[in-house]
């Protein structure tokens, strides 16, 4: 299940909706991003975040079905928010329940991976110099990639 | 056609969103980068290095050969940062 919204979610409830029912489900693992500040002179006030409606839920499923052609699983989850979020802010939530737990951490990680590098949400930090738009980073093509050959 | 623009490409170029008639001259992506170029401004400034520059026709994400129609959706955007 895809979801983009505005307002937060309950990781507790959300993971156990997940399973609900589905007593083939041995094992659930799950990724939460949260809005970090790293503090000295970087210091963030806030984050937005922008996405392309449409593209983005297109990418997100695509997604989606991708890791659930790669691995067995009983269900999958990816939550991402938008809008104005503060540090500490939960940004996603991916999760993966499967009969076994290889599975289940095998598809949350590559979930998170290629969401990253294909999902298209971009981030812009408020600091005290001003809006700062966060670049993307070599090492998060490097590991999407990586699920290329080892799957 | 509809151009979309999205994180720092919007505020460089001014605007989210125009739509225009689609100029004889472009038939695929990279044609119609030189020609929003060729306006100069904002324009010429956001798409100064193609580099950081992603491009998506109708939702999927496009090389520079794709060809673009009268009708399409195209939107240019930096390197995805979410998650």
């Amino acid at each position: 299940m895809i979801r983009v919204q505005r307002e937060d979610f309950d990781v507790g409830a959300e993971l156990t909706r997940l399973a609900a029912g589905n007593h083939q489900v041995g094992g659930i693992a799950s990724f939460i991003g949260l809005v970090r500040d790293m503090g000295g002179s970087d210091r963030i006030c806030a984050l937005t975040l922008e996405h392309y409606p449409g593209m983005t839920e297109r990418k997100l499923a695509e997604i989606e079905a991708e890791a659930n052609r790669r691995w067995p699983l009983a269900a999958s989850l990816v939550i991402h928010r938008y809008g104005r979020l503060e540090p500490g802010d939960r940004i996603v939530l991916v999760a993966a329940a499967s009969p076994h737990r290889e599975a289940a951490l095998a598809a949350c990680h590559f979930l998170i991976d290629w969401l990253k590098t294909k999902a298209p949400f971009w981030k812009a930090e408020e600091t005290a110099a001003g809006e700062r738009w966060v670049e993307a980073r070599a090492e998060d093509d490097t590991s999407a990639e990586s699920w290329k050959i080892s799957s | 056609m509809k151009l979309l623009y999205f994180a720092w490409l919007r505020a460089r170029v001014g605007c989210a969103e125009e739509e225009f008639a689609l100029p004889p001259e472009v038939c695929k992506v990279a044609d119609l980068l030189d020609w929003l170029r060729s306006r100069g401004g904002g324009h010429a400034e956001a798409l100064r290095d193609l580099r950081v520059v992603r491009v998506a026709v109708n939702q999927d994400y496009v090389g520079l050969e794709h060809p673009v129609r009268e009708g399409d959706e195209v939107a240019l955007f930096p390197p995805v940062t979410g998650g």
